[in-house]
């Protein structure tokens, strides 16, 4: 397995830039031609592993959140997605689906659960007050054509 | 703004647009609240037909509903989800809460806007 491309960005812990992250790494991904199902699980799982940067990680302030996107010569994606908020201090609770810390505010405590069921591998790694990597790879169905 | 919302008798639909995800599920969830609250229609139907992209948010968008609504002794359909938001929808249990109806509904007519 080799890397044949690769993509890194940085942006604000702002609820807008959700959109923007899951848009460019669909954009980036695109040149897999993937269906648009394989592009769509992309784009719900990296919307959850930001969505957790800003209302998590982040809380109540803004911080630097990281993407690096890498394409591989057996044509997975594999999406890493960096924060240096206050981190998890039980993941295995906050994996668990239904879990959340702010039920109030309607939501559904799905996030890790949705990234796993859109994605092949997940994996996470966190230390409290330093941060959390979120690593998502996803296994497309074509063959890279041109590489 | 990304709903439209009309009346039908005890009817409240609510056409939601574009992408539901956590930034702009806020917005959509407090002007409903806001009307169900106010007139507290028997029905509310959320319609997924223009929604191009939902996460997690969407789902909490509508539970949060179906509470509420359960809460006013009224009830909730979701109707018209198109098939790229079926996944997200199903995985997260929804199917359960028989509250997505499959068949297509009318879209809304120009007079009940």
């Amino acid at each position: 397995m080799t890397v044949v491309n690769e993509m890194s960005m940085t942006f604000e812990s702002r609820s807008s830039n959700e959109s923007f992250a899951r848009s460019a790494v669909s954009a980036f991904v695109a040149q897999l031609d993937p269906t648009i199902g394989e592009l769509n699980d992309i784009k719900t799982a990296v919307s959850e592993a930001v969505t957790n940067c800003v209302v998590h990680a982040y809380k109540d302030s803004i911080g630097k959140i990281s993407v690096n996107v890498r394409l591989t010569s057996d044509n997975c994606v594999i999406v890493r997605i960096h924060d240096s908020g206050c981190g998890i201090e039980n993941i295995k609770q906050a994996m668990e689906p239904l879990y959340t810390t702010a039920p109030g505010d309607d939501r559904a405590g799905l996030g890790f659960a949705l990234m796993q069921s859109f994605s092949d591998k997940l994996s996470v790694r966190s230390k409290p007050q330093k941060g959390t990597t979120v690593t998502l790879t996803k296994r497309l169905s074509r063959r890279l054509s041109n590489g | 703004m990304n709903t439209k919302v009309s009346f039908e008798g005890n009817v409240m639909t609510v056409q939601l647009f574009g992408d539901i995800d956590h930034h702009n599920a806020k917005g959509i969830r407090e002007q409903t609240d806001r009307l169900i609250q106010q007139k507290k229609p028997h029905e509310l139907r959320l319609d997924f037909s223009s929604v191009s992209f939902m996460d997690s948010s969407g789902i909490g968008l509508i539970m949060g509903r179906y509470r509420l609504m359960g809460l006013y002794g009224g009830y909730l359909k979701v109707v018209n989800v198109p098939e790229a938001l079926e996944k997200v929808m199903i995985l997260s249990g929804l199917g359960a809460l028989n509250i997505i109806i499959k068949e297509r509904q009318e879209t809304i007519c120009d007079s009940c806007k």
